[in-house]
């Protein structure tokens, strides 16, 4: 199994800058996780199957846009693995694809509301548009 | 010029694998004095040690040479063959060919040179050596405790079976220790206080033992066999030998608003107090930060009251000094501070509390007399988690918590989790574990029952925050095998501490130059094979001041600490070391550097009458050195300008003899 993907493995490891074999699989990450019951995927299970190379199962999951960034995970792992940092790096892994637009120019007046700052748009277009 | 002998190990295929040893005696039998070269597949072996003695007779050896492995290992044992053959055991040199060659190359060839080139070192040393002659002191035959729980308890009253005098020296008005606090021992399930209070009172009783209960040790000078130590024993405006522990000032005494440490702050104790009713001493003692008396002059209760007119508030901390031949450090642990585990709620509410906590609230002598209330509103909690490993098991790096796992959680957990599910059966109980850890005798067993028999909930997961709420705590946490998360609203959560070495170990280990780990806890001289003594000689290890440990390691610690105290206060004089600092006071120029950098106090300087020329007398300022106190550490012959001081066996000129074989 680690074979089979280590490339990408050792990509978001990379990427994530933590080391997953730190973790003792205490599962405080996803006890403190407030984002849970959304999770196809916990916290702990991204650790395990980031390290264990079963990556495709986390590159299509809800969970990569449910974890809210709120780094309970990260501050409260007793063993500094901080899966918020793995969940980021898988999250950047699909979003950075090349060619895979996901934000085309013509789609954003539909997405226009009174409520979202301009900014957002504009991100939203620099991050997904490349 | 020497005649030496050069004898060269194989140590199996240890050396033989990487070094050519033919190659490297052949070598070196053209070195300058040596007459004799020859190897062997164990050096240290009888048949060995035998090739060396008929050496040394047969070729007049004078010094000899053995390639083999590091000093540490067999340099003892070669210097004794050599003695056997009559030749002083300090002309034997150990060239290192193992650890330092051998096991650190691969390459045949570059292991043989570098073997030959050291064993070139160490004969230009054996030519410079001189015969050495180890001083005698004499041993004083008592011994110190440092720290009077179970651990020291143990140690002393070990050492005074044996005849010995022993001193217990306590920080607390009474011996005791973590032990006294505990409710219940796993996994027999005794009462802590019934088989402890029979043996601090043995030590109170032994005509052996003397206890320095609020005291401190606050110097230490000498070396093994001679320490002299200064215990400070702190005011307690009580007198010792008046007091009769009868408690009615403890009753009286109008100041009752004092946190009492010994139930953790859970209830209150008076200014004037006794920590518990078993106390040895038994003896109150009066706390100067909270008596209106000490503060303001007014007040004098506990003086009217006390019939054996005991009370003294003119008391001042007294200074002991005290010879001791070993001394042993117990100093135990502490709980870790739950400070800075903010997602536990410790400090929110009261209803979050530590396992030595909950001891002091199921302990028939607590705050609660043993009934299980929660400290917030005296209610009976009906659903109790437990929490595992906090602050235990934590990353190096991480802000928090401690590296180690400190054993003893499991395991009271087990024990807590069982009490209550057997005294309250209408409670919930949870245990949220990473791993349960239960090695030792009967603990699995122990565990096992108060799953299978006791029905607690044990659940892997972490809790991961807690939130007081009402009057119950949300739990959150996780149930890993069931992959949910989960949340129980709970009346009382009990978080399993981590447990560190008390504060005072830090100060204590500079004091007695005895070595620490990075956790502060002290360090043995063999992890596995002299697990008591500290590398300091004459200082010996007793209970979790060495590492997490319960209650039977730390009693099964403490006798063999003991043992190791008799076996050296046994013997009437001890060896010293030959290999000390001396000063050439010819050269000396009074300059007291070496004074001032000697972690010993080896080095005093005295004037004295030298014969000038021309038949005149001048009085010149020189160092001489306490050969029974200088460890040989060197720090003086590297801090002499004038290069005046030196040290025997380790001269400099050997030194640099050595390097220029090393270099030629």
């Amino acid at each position: 199994m680690q074979n089979k993907n280590s490339s990408l493995r050792d990509e978001i490891i990379r990427i994530s800058g933590t080391n997953p074999r730190k973790c003792m699989l205490c599962g405080k990450c996803s006890a403190t996780c407030p984002a849970f019951d959304g999770m196809d995927y916990a916290p702990h299970q991204f650790v395990n199957m980031i390290e264990n190379g079963n990556i495709e199962p986390l590159l299509n999951s809800k969970s990569i846009y449910q974890c809210l960034s709120c780094f309970a995970c990260l501050e409260r792992c007793p063993r500094t693995v901080e899966p918020a940092k793995l969940i980021e790096a898988v999250r950047l892994s699909v979003i950075r694809k090349q060619g895979a637009n996901h934000l085309k120019p013509d789609n954003i007046p539909a997405l226009l509301d009174e409520d979202l700052p301009q900014q957002a748009i504009v991100s939203a277009m620099r991050k997904y548009n490349k | 010029m020497q005649r030496i002998g050069v004898f060269v190990c194989w140590c199996g295929s240890n050396i033989a694998g990487t070094v050519d040893v033919k190659a490297v005696a052949e070598a070196l039998k053209n070195e300058p004095g040596v007459v004799f070269s020859t190897d062997y597949q164990y050096m240290c072996s009888q048949a060995g040690q035998d090739i060396i003695k008929n050496a040394i007779k047969e070729h007049n050896l004078s010094g000899i040479v053995v390639c083999s492995c590091s000093p540490r290992m067999h340099e003892q044992t070669f210097r004794k063959t050599a003695q056997a053959a009559g030749l002083n055991p300090y002309m034997v040199e150990i060239s290192n060919i193992r650890e330092q060659c051998s096991w650190v190359h691969k390459d045949m060839e570059k292991g043989t040179e570098k073997a030959i080139i050291l064993g070139k070192a160490a004969i230009a040393k054996v030519n410079l050596n001189a015969p050495l002659t180890p001083g005698e002191s004499p041993v004083t035959k008592r011994a110190l405790v440092i720290g009077g729980g179970i651990a020291g308890i143990q140690t002393a009253l070990d050492i005074a079976d044996a005849g010995f005098p022993v001193d217990i020296v306590e920080t607390k008005p009474t011996i005791g220790g973590k032990m006294a606090q505990l409710d219940k021992t796993f996994p027999t399930l005794d009462c802590a206080a019934c088989i402890l209070t029979p043996k601090m009172v043995d030590a109170g009783q032994s005509d052996k033992i003397r206890i320095f209960s609020y005291s401190e040790v606050s110097q230490v000078k000498g070396f093994v066999g001679n320490f002299d130590v200064t215990i400070k024993k702190k005011a307690r405006y009580v007198k010792e030998d008046l007091c009769t522990g009868c408690g009615l000032c403890t009753e009286k005494c109008p100041q009752k608003k004092v946190p009492n440490e010994f139930n953790l702050g859970m209830d209150n104790r008076r200014a004037i107090y006794i920590p518990f009713a078993q106390a040895v001493p038994k003896v109150a003692t009066i706390d100067a930060d909270y008596c209106t008396m000490l503060k303001s002059g007014k007040c004098g209760v506990c003086s009217k009251v006390c019939t054996a007119g005991a009370i003294d508030y003119t008391q001042k901390d007294e200074y002991i000094e005290e010879k001791y031949g070993a001394i042993v450090v117990a100093t135990g642990y502490n709980p870790i501070s739950m400070d800075k585990f903010d997602e536990y709620a410790y400090n929110q509410s009261k209803d979050v509390i530590t396992s030595l906590e909950f001891e002091r609230l199921t302990n028939a002598a607590g705050p609660t007399a043993g009934k299980l209330l929660r400290p917030s509103d005296n209610k009976h909690p009906h659903t109790i988690v437990f929490v595992q490993c906090v602050g235990s098991r934590c990353a190096n790096c991480a802000e928090k918590g401690k590296e180690y796992c400190s054993k003893i959680c499991c395991m009271y957990t087990a024990k807590h989790a069982m009490l209550t599910r057997d005294k309250y059966p209408d409670t919930d109980v949870y245990v949220f574990y990473i791993d349960v850890r239960t090695p030792g005798k009967s603990f699995d067993e122990f565990y096992r029952r108060a799953v299978e028999e006791y029905g607690v909930h044990y659940i892997k997961g972490m809790v991961g925050k807690i939130a007081p709420e009402g009057d119950v705590l949300k739990v959150q946490a996780s149930d890993l095998i069931n992959n949910k998360q989960i949340h129980i609203d709970a009346d009382l959560v009990v978080l399993a501490a981590a447990i560190e070495p008390d504060k005072s170990a830090r100060p204590l280990a500079t004091m007695l130059t005895a070595s620490m780990d990075t956790n502060d806890f002290f360090t043995e001289a063999h992890p596995k094979l002299r697990p008591v003594e500290s590398p300091t000689a004459g200082v010996f290890l007793s209970g979790a001041c060495q590492g997490p440990k319960d209650i039977p390691e730390t009693v099964a610690q403490a006798g063999a600490a003991a043992s190791k105290v008799i076996g050296l206060l046994a013997k009437d004089k001890l060896m010293g070391n030959p290999c000390v600092a001396h000063s050439n006071e010819l050269m000396c120029n009074g300059c007291s550097s070496c004074e001032r950098v000697c972690p010993y106090g080896a080095i005093t300087y005295s004037d004295k009458e030298f014969r000038m020329p021309d038949r005149t007398v001048a009085i010149r300022r020189v160092a001489s050195v306490n050969e029974a106190v200088c460890q040989g550490c060197g720090a003086c012959t590297v801090a002499c300008p004038s290069g005046a001081m030196d040290l025997k066996g380790f001269a400099n000129n050997q030194i640099v003899a050595e390097v220029d074989a090393i270099c030629k």
